[in-house]
């Protein structure tokens, strides 16, 4: 029927609960495993999946037509997709954009990334929502024929998401530099948990040369910059204890930190709060923040399966001075952003690059430039 | 931010009556806004003058006026209500004028009224086509240049070429400042530019050409957008066109989400909406902003903004459940969309965007065959009638829902025989042209072999479109080719939304043997929820949509369920009047305990808003679809039954069917509904009640329908049986006319039987919508026709109370309309259409179903028949209804107390749309809308309704053009000359102005449009009315044979908006309706108003009767 048919095999897909959902493969054939999660934004699918932060999950697209604009050279948001795994519904057949070069089937291939469609994907994210992100194993061709209780179990022998700790799978092996549009401003040292290429793009955009740097980067070599920048990244914030420790040498120096995402849990982390798993966990690209200090709601971009645990009601002491909630995630209250009153740094938990999604958050690059111009007497060079 | 305080009593004002381009999604956000307000706490008060709004009924305002939305009458409003603002922005352009009226007149400063949700600023800002060009043209993102299309003002051929070196081929030309758009036109080349600009510079009389770059062919979207008074603003829905730029958005059909944009380009999208609605300046709302994205380099062009809730908005809420105009309400008063709670998730804010895990799509409904001299190429200005949508989990599935819930089969993808049988370049050479159907042109030539590539070359639809339309051809081959159909093919199948009719046809089988066949083998539909965040939160709403996926989300229940079947897509001869019924039954029985279930696919009703009944399934009314949603009901608690006499014929037609497959319908039995259309059957009803019938016959051929017409005598009137709004009815007055209507308008055979009727020349007609449980008949209201039998009646003007009716033969009505509800076996409600001539009253049909004029009557008598009409289909009877309240504890509809309120009923044809469409009256209904006059006596009520219908009312002072046709001339005379003696100056043509003069009645002569200028520049008609000398147009048509200058001069006065008359008694209407606006007797007064007056005349009479010892009219069987 379809002009894929021949290539689309039956697919299971197979939950740590024992649930299955059977579907046809989509992507690569063969086997994988990873936490199923699953995003609601109805574009962006290439910038979704070349965001390092799915690192080792596998993520249900809630929008049911996914690949129509085909995939194009511009838009990923990294040098590879990342995905453990895809699952969508009605994946489309051809790529129709004049940007675009290929399919996205194309590059799920060339990636080997097993997917699985014609799914009903509705019931699985409802599934998700009820009893929270769990294994996942999909299974293509051969794969698929395997005793569904034996299927159940190697999905149950996977490794979880709680205690993972991915940044050295995902970050940069060697610096490299993002130069300013125009006259540099300021240098900032990204730290890579994972960071997408639009971070670095909006610093430029704003006369900031952006160093990425590995994670392992020592503290001593970040504090020559007029910034630090953490990124977004996978993986469970409470095994993150280097990239704590650096963080918490930086803000010991004073120099100004802007920390999103992964980032925002570091520096959460870093100043004596903690982290917990949320049940489901927020991907997509319309959620609502409030900006405490404006009193303006913000549609965001998230992807995050963590959150920091701090008051909201208060402002927190802490070893670096007074810290407060500067926003809140409007449908459940939860923490998604921090600002430190008495050092130079700030996070928020979601994506102001956005890629996919709004640019109503964009401000915050603007706010990191003037905390580096505020802090350096002379304004930037 | 809370709720303001300074502000305690609101004015909204609604739309007026149903036009194309703004039909009833206006009272759907309207009657949203009422509910908020009045639940805020606010004194509403309402305008709208169209009756079949659920906003107008009383219960949603604290003080309704059904007047007329003009500005002397909003400012008597205003005078006695002092509201202290004014919300405008819910009741279409029609409101958003009415507000600038006011605003331009000081009204709005003198009496301290504020405008909330837009400020005149930002509505000018909107509307003015330069002013927003400089609004987009001010707009920077990041370095990103927001554009509007690029243009150039010439004066001359020298400017033209300097232009289009510019802009390049091909050009749009418009001329400035020529009526009606007169003399544009797209220059494709140099030959063009010379033709068309030259013609434009000598055409406009500024000798200005306006050249611009056609962005034809290219993508179009809508976003839809909200702003609250903190400067927050959310995109609600992202709507996508299947048909590129160059055919208006309510004539596309359109798909949400926008599903073929990467996320760069939506947010730029996005990016640019936000600021156009920041700088536009609409402080509190919603509005709607239209792109064009050319598709080979993504340029985006900003073509235009509504500072309003739209159409768009209306199906933007229901595609989404993200109720705009609720939430608009709400901001306009002061709260912040932070503030406000998603009704669906209930636990969290509105301060969000929607996310979809589902594809909906609408497809237009149009009614080009009532019109046939309508060019029925679709333009830029909208021609279609209502539309209907669809929800699927893929856009294969959505789309083939939304063509057969538009009700018209040729709409469906069909596949004929062979592939031979399709003439591809046919097909390729004519889809270029955009028209209703182009869809199907583009599916048989893709089956047929027609590459992608072409039909994207000769179509500019997306290639992504073409794919998955070749996904449904691919999928016919399969079930064609299959050597059974087994339940995995059955399941793909269903997936991309194919119904049981199409596998039928394909397989060559019966519908009823595929839905067997697909039940044994468990292939059934699941249901899931439209709730806003695709399954991120849990949804409180039940708001569901068919598929074929795996999990449904049907809740189980403990209440006995009623199942309400809506109308569908609005048409002429059924539209909101029928939701309205709908609406009332799922209220009423709701508070009566019920579950009320509601199933309809048109996305501008009240019915389809979630909060109308305890569940909506979004769903076409075919007869698989309804029995699905029945099963899936049966299967989770107890259903009483079906409501099939509501929603029109699209139900009714569904009755027997839901019935023969096992389905409870409540209320009038389908054998009953069979006994009143079916025309032998009814002949039988009659004759066994002794009423008399106009004689006629059914002819199965040209040579039947001869024999009968001789036998009954010339002139006949001939239509198909089983037809809503007059459909194809024609007024034939001799064999030869019979010949061309069998041959032009339908074919007699036994599947299309043609009904042949003595038509009464000269009857008075009347229509009676009356309740019946069994035993007890209650009269709900007798209306007069004001024009003459033989127009439809939804064309025609009507009067309630009967003005010239008495009292014996209203006790005459009354016998007649009980004595067919019991022979038919009427439960709930009767429409009966009557006519009276030469004093023996004819039956002329019999609707078992509410009826268009239910509304209106309810209204005019203040008793809420439909609610009624519900209660006694779940069995109960008119008298507990009256002991109850709902209905008067005495009298009727029929027995109206001496001094009640008289209404009057006005149709509002389309013919401003369609040039070049003759205006005259007859059989086939084409109106799509209407108003409603009330007052004190007929003359102001009449004045009211004209004033609704027509931009300037009827006139009190000026030149009046009379020509009539020669059977009129002897009745004109009398109005006429009160006309001159009122002031009015007469011109006439020769003939009729030669009998005006012999009655002493001071007549010019003015010349015939076909006689041309005279020698000294004399005028013609049409030129005196095209120039605006003429006040008003009485113009009767000349009979049959040669139409003369009638038509010209009909066209020509709507054309110019001028106030006409086509019959004779609807000039002694208008007569009487002048006498009264000169007079100074216009008041307005509330409905509830009204209502009480009604009430009171009722027990005065009541004690009078009873102090007289007379016998009153009363429920004999009552409490």
């Amino acid at each position: 029927m379809n002009a894929n048919t021949e290539q689309r095999v039956p697919a299971l897909l197979v939950l740590e609960d024992g649930r299955v959902f059977r579907g046809r493969s989509f992507g690569a054939v063969g086997e994988s495993f990873g936490e199923a999660v699953f995003s609601t934004g109805m574009t962006g699918y290439q910038e979704t999946l070349t965001d390092p932060s799915y690192q080792r999950q596998v993520v249900v697209m809630t929008a049911p037509h996914i690949g129509n604009a085909g995939v194009n050279d511009d838009d990923p948001e990294s040098r590879r997709i990342w995905v453990a795994g895809y699952v969508v519904r009605d994946p489309s057949r051809i790529a129709s954009n004049w940007r675009s070069k290929r399919t996205l089937d194309d590059d799920l291939r060339r990636d080997g990334i097993v997917g699985v469609c014609e799914v009903d994907t509705r019931a699985l994210t409802r599934h998700l929502r009820d009893r929270g992100a769990m294994r996942v194993g999909l299974f293509s061709g051969d794969a698929s024929g395997q005793p569904v209780e034996e299927l159940v179990e190697r999905v149950r022998q996977s490794p979880g998401m709680a205690g993972a700790d991915l940044t050295a799978e995902v970050t940069v092996g060697e610096a490299y530099t993002v130069a300013a549009d125009g006259p540099t401003r300021f240098r900032v040292a990204a730290v890579d948990l994972g960071i997408k290429a639009m971070t670095p793009r909006r610093l430029a955009e704003r006369g900031v040369e952006v160093v990425v740097v590995p994670a392992s980067t020592p503290a001593a070599e970040l504090l020559g910059y007029d910034g630090v920048f953490l990124s977004n990244g996978p993986g469970d914030p409470a095994t993150a204890d280097a990239a704590v420790q650096l963080v918490r040498e930086v803000l010991a120096s004073g120099v100004p930190m802007f920390g999103i995402c992964f980032g925002h849990q570091i520096l959460g982390r870093a100043l004596g709060f903690g982290t917990y798993k949320l049940p489901f966990g927020h991907r997509g690209i319309n959620q609502p923040v409030l900006d405490r200090a404006s009193g303006r709601v913000e549609i965001t971009a998230h992807n995050h399966g963590f959150a920091v645990d701090a008051p909201i009601d208060r402002v927190s002491d802490t070893e670096f001075g007074r810290v407060e909630v500067s926003h809140i995630g409007l449908n459940d209250q939860v923490v998604e952003g921090l600002r430190c009153l008495d050092v130079p740094a700030f996070s928020v938990q979601y994506h102001p690059e956005a890629a996919a999604g709004p640019h109503d958050s964009a401000y915050l690059f603007d706010r990191f430039v003037d905390l580096m111009a505020t802090t350096r007497k002379d304004g930037g060079r | 931010m809370p709720r303001r305080t300074d502000i305690s009593s609101i004015m909204v004002i609604g739309s007026g009556p149903i036009v194309i381009g703004q039909a009833c999604e206006f009272d759907y956000s309207g009657t949203q806004a009422c509910r908020v307000l009045r639940a805020e706490g606010f004194r509403v008060v309402l305008v709208n003058s169209n009756p079949a709004t659920i906003m107008t009924d009383p219960e949603f305002a604290d003080a309704t006026y059904v007047e007329p939305i003009t500005p002397d009458i909003l400012t008597r409003i205003i005078e006695r209500e002092r509201p202290d603002a004014l919300l405008a922005t819910l009741g279409g352009q029609t409101a958003l004028n009415a507000a600038m009226a006011l605003n331009e007149l000081g009204v709005l400063e003198q009496y301290g009224v504020r405008l909330i949700g837009a400020s005149v600023e930002a509505i000018e800002a909107g509307e003015n086509r330069e002013r927003f060009k400089e609004i987009v043209a001010d707009i920077v993102i990041d370095g990103y240049q927001a554009e509007s299309a690029r243009s150039f003002v010439c004066h001359a051929m020298d400017e033209c070429f300097a232009a289009v070196a510019d802009l390049g081929y091909p050009v749009v030309v418009r001329p400035s400042f020529t009526m009606g758009g007169a003399g544009s036109g797209i220059a494709r080349d140099e030959a063009d530019l010379l033709r068309i600009a030259g013609a434009g510079l000598t055409a406009s009389p500024t000798t200005e050409v306006l050249l611009e770059e056609s962005i034809l062919g290219w993508k179009e979207y809508e976003l839809e957008l909200m702003r609250d008074r903190n400067d927050n603003v959310v995109v609600v829905c992202s709507i996508e066109n299947l048909d590129p730029m160059g055919v208006h958005t309510g004539d596309s059909i359109t798909v949400a989400p926008a599903v073929t944009l990467t996320d760069r380009e939506y947010q730029l999208m996005r990016d640019v909406g936000i600021d156009v609605i920041r700088k536009v300046g609409v402080e509190t709302g919603g509005c709607n902003i239209q792109f064009a994205i050319n598709p080979d380099d993504g340029r985006m062009i900003v073509i235009e903004m509504n500072p309003r809730v739209s159409r768009s908005s209306a199906l933007a809420s229901k595609a989404t459940g993200f109720p705009i105009a609720k939430i608009a309400a709400k901001l306009a008063v002061g709260y912040t969309l932070d503030e406000i709670p998603n009704d669906i998730t209930r636990v969290t804010p509105a301060s969000f965007e929607p996310s979809l895990d589902y594809i909906v799509v609408k497809v237009p409904r149009f009614a080009f065959e009532k019109f046939p001299s309508a060019d029925p190429v679709l333009t830029t200005t909208m021609k279609s009638v209502g539309e209907a949508m669809a929800i699927g989990r893929n856009f294969t599935e959505a789309l083939q829902k939304a063509l057969r819930s538009i009700e018209r089969s040729e709409a469906n993808f069909a596949w004929p025989a062979s592939r031979g049988e399709v003439d591809v370049p046919a097909l390729l050479s004519t889809m270029p042209v955009p028209r209703d159907g182009r869809l199907r042109e583009v599916q048989l030539a893709l089956w047929a072999g027609a590459t992608p590539d072409e039909v994207h070359e000769a179509t500019d639809i997306d290639p992504w479109f073409l794919d998955q339309i070749a996904v449904i051809n691919e999928l016919a081959d399969s079930i064609r080719a299959a050597e059974t159909l087994s339940a995995d093919l059955l399941r793909q199948v269903k997936r991309h939304g194919f119904s049981d009719r199409q596998i039928a046809q394909l397989r060559g089988v019966t519908e009823p043997y595929v839905r067997e066949h697909r039940q044994s083998l468990g292939v059934r539909p699941v249901y899931k929820t439209v709730d806003t965040c695709a399954a991120e939160f849990t949804a409180a709403t039940p708001y569901h949509y068919s598929c074929y996926d795996e999990e449904t989300e049907v809740e189980p229940r403990e209440r006995e369920a009623v199942i309400i079947l809506g109308s569908g897509p609005n048409r002429i001869g059924q539209g909101i009047e029928f939701d309205y019924s709908c609406v009332h039954a799922a209220l009423t029985l709701r508070e009566c305990g019920y579950e009320t279930i509601m199933i309809n696919c048109n996305p501008e009703t009240v019915s389809t808003d979630y909060d109308t009944s305890d569940r909506l399934y979004f769903e076409p009314l075919t007869l698989e679809d309804v029995l699905e949603v029945v099963d899936a009901e049966r299967a989770v608690g107890p259903v009483a039954g079906v409501i099939c006499q509501l929603g029109g014929q699209t139900p009714l037609g569904l009755a027997q069917g839901l019935k023969d497959a096992g389905v409870p319908i409540v209320g009038t039995s389908p054998e009953a509904i069979h006994l009143a259309e079916e025309r032998g059957a009814f002949g039988r009803v009659l004759a066994e009640a002794g009423l008399p019938a106009p004689r006629h016959g059914t002819a199965l051929s040209f040579d039947e329908a001869r024999l009968i017409a001789d036998e009954i005598g010339y002139p006949v009137l001939v239509r198909p049986s089983y037809v809503l709004g007059g459909r194809g009815m024609e007024i034939v007055y001799d064999e030869s006319m019979l010949a061309d209507y069998l041959v032009r308008a339908t074919e007699a055979s036994p599947e299309h039987p043609v009904l042949v009727d003595r038509f009464l020349d000269d009857a008075l007609e009347i229509d009676v919508d009356a309740l019946y449980d069994g035993t007890e008949l209650y009269l709900g209201g007798v209306m007069e026709h004001i024009e003459e039998a033989g127009i439809h009646s939804g064309d025609s003007a009507c009067v309630l109370p009967p003005i010239t009716l008495g009292r014996a033969d209203i006790d005459r009505i009354r016998v007649s309309t009980e004595a067919i509800a019991r022979g038919v076996g009427v439960l709930g409600l009767l429409n009966v259409q009557f006519a009276l001539a030469g004093d023996i009253l004819y039956v002329l049909e019999a609707n078992p179903r509410a009826s268009r004029t239910v509304p209106f009557v309810s209204k005019a008598t203040a008793v809420p028949l439909a609610k009624a009409a519900a209660r006694i289909a779940m069995g109960e009877t008119v008298a507990q209804l009256r002991a109850e309240g709902l209905l008067p504890a005495q009298g009727d509809g029929g027995s109206l107390p001496v001094g009640s309120p008289v209404s009057v009923k006005e149709a509002v044809l389309p013919f401003g749309r369609f040039h070049g469409v003759d205006t005259i009256l007859g059989p086939e209904m084409r109106s799509t809308g209407e108003v409603m006059g009330i007052d004190r006596k007929f003359g102001t009520a009449f004045a009211k309704s004209q004033a609704g219908v027509y931009p300037e009312g009827l006139p009190t002072s000026g030149r009046v053009f009379v020509s009539v046709a020669n059977r009129d001339k002897r009745a004109m005379v009398f109005p006429v000359k009160r006309l001159a003696d009122l002031g009015f100056e007469i011109v006439a043509t020769e003939g009729t102005a030669d009998i005006l003069r012999r009655n002493g009645v001071d007549a010019s002569v003015i010349r015939k449009h076909h006689e041309g200028v005279g020698p000294q520049g004399q005028t013609t008609t049409v030129e005196a009315i095209m120039a605006g000398e003429i006040a008003f147009v009485v113009n009767t048509p000349y009979g049959v044979g040669p139409r003369l200058d009638g038509y010209e001069i009909r066209t020509a006065a709507v054309a110019r908006g001028v106030t006409a008359v086509t019959t004779i008694q609807g000039l002694g209407a208008a007569v009487q309706g002048i006498e009264a606006l000169i007079a100074g007797e216009v008041t307005v007064r509330t409905l509830q108003e009204h209502a009480a007056d009604i009430e009171v005349l009722r027990s005065e009479e009541l004690a009078a009767g009873i102090a007289a010892g007379h016998s009153v009219t009363t429920a004999e069987g009552g409490a």
